[in-house]
């Protein structure tokens, strides 16, 4: 597997959930995403890094395009250092939350992806790893 | 004062005719656009400018423009970058004002320190330094001023990008376009729910169309709003959920619990059965001249 293009930006405010949605459609075009597929890990994007911005307090997004043979893919790593997740099966649930969300966007990002991979520490943080092939 | 700062303040006093009539040549030589009336503005600009420099460098330290001293030099500069933001100017020419003085100044200093080669140097980097922190001053101010323009067009979008248009006697249409933050949709609610009143529609039809990203937080904003209209006695249709994005609504689980259309064409239609009209086509074509 290899890596085509590797890139960061930040995520402190609700503006740059906006951003990090333009820069993750952008990047899944170039990869030659379907309209579905696009749309797809746009949205699942969008949830964790609000997430990230909400309950992390802030953090980072890496954006990587990825080429297995003729698969390409986009991988998107989010990694705050807010207070982590203490019980990930219980956050995972549908219709759970700590804020006042519907407790659907992890779980729903998942559904939304082909990969997924969330690991978090109380106290020192949460990174999520999602990715989607073409 | 020191005997360093005494040659510049001696030399602006000396030669300021000079100094002045070079400085706005070159300003003219590097300007794109010209016009009378702005090198008559920037000739009366560039001689405050010198004035106010010599009223400021004979008790101002060179090195800290950020002190009370330079505070007239900073408020010309202010008015200068904010004139020159809001009139549309690049910010090179904006800053060209300050950074065209250089050039002058020096030839003065070299014709006066020709033969102190080392004072020269010394002059020159000192002059040099205060002009530059002028310019990159001036520089941030036409920043901060593009950054209040750029807020204030945010506001304007927030108020003009929701209007809620009556399509028929008691169906109202609400077509979102663009990004449903929190700030957004809550003018958006109050502007459906106040044109609920107004007109005591019954239907009104939400378009998202023009919504790029339906993720929860969307939906979220979306369900409050059509319950909310319920509650004011009017059903809600969404319309314009193009195929991706009722897929990704699916992935994501969410329940809208709304009755939805695909085109805003088939939710009017809809929304004329459920208030007992009907579009039909004309029987015959209407004779020319009648109507």
């Amino acid at each position: 597997m290899q890596i085509e293009s590797d890139d960061r930006m930040p995520l402190r405010t609700s503006d740059d959930v906006v951003r990090v949605r333009q820069a993750v459609r952008a990047r899944a075009v170039a990869s030659g995403f379907s309209l579905v597929d696009q749309t797809k890990i746009v949205t699942a994007a969008s949830e964790i890094a609000r997430n990230t911005v909400d309950y992390g307090g802030g953090g980072e997004l890496r954006i990587e395009a990825l080429r297995n043979g003729q698969r390409r893919g986009v991988r998107l790593t989010f990694s705050d250092s807010g207070p982590g997740i203490r019980d990930i099966d219980q956050a995972m649930r549908d219709g759970y939350t700590t804020g006042n969300g519907l407790g659907l966007g992890l779980s729903g990002a998942k559904r939304l992806c082909n990969e997924f991979d969330i690991k978090s520490t109380a106290g020192s943080g949460t990174t999520v790893t999602i990715a989607r092939w073409t | 004062m020191s005997d360093r700062e005494n040659i510049i303040l001696r030399l602006i006093d000396r030669h300021s005719q000079r100094l002045l009539r070079d400085w706005l040549a070159y300003q003219q030589r590097e300007a794109k656009y010209g016009g009378t009336q702005r090198e008559a503005e920037t000739a009366e600009l560039a001689r405050r400018f010198l004035d106010q420099l010599r009223a400021s460098a004979r008790i101002a330290q060179f090195e800290d423009v950020e002190t009370i001293e330079w505070r007239p030099i900073r408020e010309l500069l202010e008015d200068l970058s904010r004139d020159r933001a809001v009139q549309g100017f690049s910010p090179t020419e904006t800053a060209t004002f300050i950074f065209s003085l250089k050039e002058p100044l020096f030839a003065l200093l070299r014709e006066e320190l020709r033969d102190d080669t080392e004072r020269l140097v010394r002059e020159t980097s000192t002059t040099s330094r205060l002009i530059d922190r002028l310019g990159l001053y001036t520089i941030e101010c036409y920043a901060r001023t593009r950054e209040e323009v750029i807020r204030r067009q945010q506001q304007e979008l927030l108020e003009l990008s929701t209007p809620v248009v009556e399509l028929w006697d008691g169906i109202l249409a609400l077509p979102l376009i663009g990004t449903l933050d929190s700030a957004r949709t809550q003018i958006v609610m109050e502007s459906l729910l106040q044109h609920i009143v107004n007109s005591g529609a019954e239907i009104a039809i939400i378009d998202i169309t023009g919504v790029p990203t339906v993720d929860t937080l969307v939906a979220q904003h979306l369900i409050k709003t059509i319950s909310a209209a319920r509650l004011m006695g009017a059903d809600c249709i969404l319309s314009g959920i193009r195929p991706q994005i009722a897929q990704t609504i699916v992935h994501l689980g969410l329940e809208l619990n709304v009755v939805s259309k695909a085109t805003m064409a088939d939710a009017l239609a809809l929304a004329l059965r459920r208030s007992g009209k009907a579009i039909t086509e004309r029987k015959q074509p209407a004779a020319p001249g009648s109507s």
